[in-house]
């Protein structure tokens, strides 16, 4: 097996080119979560013309609702909620430049579309094993939404978080199980 | 045989316990499964865990009851279960995932309500088995009211039809669960229990018939479990349940 790709955020378009379904890749920096209260909410500001809470140009998405974090830990249990979920609120995101994705599971073919015509990324992460992944991440606060709970919008801090590249920019689409 | 006399309290204490342990550790037959079909991913989440829960997805409580009929049980068991999980939540960092209304969702904050199920067994006993429920393989569940001359050929194309729309979305390896006969509701509830289910049908043709299905979802499956039922003339309801790898349950025996 050939060694993992490493990849840093934020993430540009010519990193992205150079990623392809299947590959092993270990994401290093910041990423943000949001599930689907979060997307809703995001997606009601775009309508009201209202500024995002963060900017999500060439930024990550990760699919999850992590568990409270235990005294000591930064987060508690983080593994990726399945992705088709957020397909109706995603193609927006992606035309305003956010550049990748981390979730579970397949996608719809306009979300695909999407991915291809923005140059972005879908990243799999391993469904139901949060306890594992809350290893690689090493900060966590809440940056919108608080009211949501579990659904709030986070920043992570994450180093060598391990995802697969389930859809590259090509379209092309990788999974074991498929 | 005497009457058996246990308090709400006690039915509190443990569920709190048995959901807390469920979302922590995972039951030896289902390791051994997992084991076997070799994820290391998937092994080092469940073998290197500590107080972190093994999946962010705590559930839905589903709570299974099964009351002797020789039981007096003392005060409301829906509070008392309820309780048992508020209290596992705070004690064991589990996430809250409910709310209180489909479509106004609003998150109740506790995890509550508790989904329980009650059966009435012969005995002294109650028996409590705390199932979360995740809702990524939860999605994945359908029922199909088959007609009597689809047979076994139906049931067969809309299990592994089922099976393979499950995955990936829905953390693979997979336990299958099918629900064969009853009612529309009743073959729901059997596909639920088939897969919490570790050994193989006692019923020979339908042990046969989980090995052939399994075979082929092997790729992607830790196991299929079929509960068959007695149903009317005119039906042959089939329901298919999925269960991801994170399979957690745990119970107790009061007595």
């Amino acid at each position: 097996m050939t060694a993992p790709v490493q990849i840093q955020t934020p993430l540009t378009p010519e990193r992205v080119k150079t990623l392809h379904s299947g590959d092993e890749v270990r994401i290093t920096g910041t990423i943000y979560t949001a599930r689907d209260a979060a997307h809703k909410k995001l997606c009601q500001l775009l309508d009201e013309g209202s500024p995002l809470p963060f900017d999500i140009k060439d930024q990550i998405i990760f699919y999850t609702g992590p568990t409270p974090a235990p005294p000591g830990y930064p987060i508690g249990s983080c593994g990726p909620t399945t992705s088709y979920r957020m397909d109706r609120y995603t193609p927006r995101l992606l035309s305003l430049g956010l550049r990748g994705m981390i979730g579970k599971g397949r996608r719809g073919q306009p979300v695909i579309d999407s991915i291809v015509e923005n140059t972005a990324v879908y990243f799999s992460a391993e469904g139901g094993c949060g306890a594992l992944l809350a290893r690689y991440i090493l900060e966590s606060e809440v940056v919108a939404f608080p009211e949501l709970g579990t659904e709030a919008i986070r920043r992570l801090r994450v180093e060598n978080f391990p995802v697969s590249v389930f859809c590259d920019c090509g379209g092309n689409i990788y999974s074991p199980y498929l | 045989m005497s009457m058996t006399e246990i308090t709400a309290a006690r039915i509190t204490d443990a569920v709190e316990r048995l959901y807390v342990d469920a979302c922590l550790r995972l039951p030896e037959p289902v390791k051994q499964r997992l084991y076997d079909f070799g994820n290391p991913y998937i092994i080092e989440n469940f073998e290197k865990n500590g107080i972190i829960p093994l999946c962010q997805d705590t559930g839905l409580a589903a709570v299974y009851m099964e009351i002797g009929q020789d039981v007096h049980i003392t005060g409301s068991i829906q509070s008392a279960v309820d309780e048992g999980v508020r209290q596992a939540v705070k004690a064991g960092y589990l996430r809250a995932s409910i709310v209180s209304d489909p479509l106004r969702r609003e998150n109740t904050g506790d995890n509550t309500p508790a989904l329980v199920y009650m059966d009435i067994v012969p005995g002294n006993t109650l028996k409590i088995t705390v199932a979360p429920r995740g809702f990524g393989c939860e999605n994945k569940a359908r029922v199909s009211m088959l007609a009597p001359a689809d047979g076994l050929e139906g049931v067969k194309r809309f299990v592994l039809e089922t099976a393979r729309l499950a995955v990936p979305d829905a953390c693979p390896p997979v336990m299958i669960g099918v629900g064969i006969g009853a009612s529309f509701d009743r073959v729901a509830y059997l596909s639920k229990k088939a897969v919490l289910r570790m050994e193989p049908n006692p019923d020979p043709y339908y042990a046969a018939l989980e090995q052939e299905l399994y075979d082929q979802v092997k790729k992607f499956s830790i196991g299929v479990n079929i509960i068959q039922a007695p149903t009317h003339i005119a039906g042959l309801p089939c329901a298919v349940s999925v269960g991801c790898h994170s399979l957690r349950y745990a119970s107790e025996v009061l007595s």
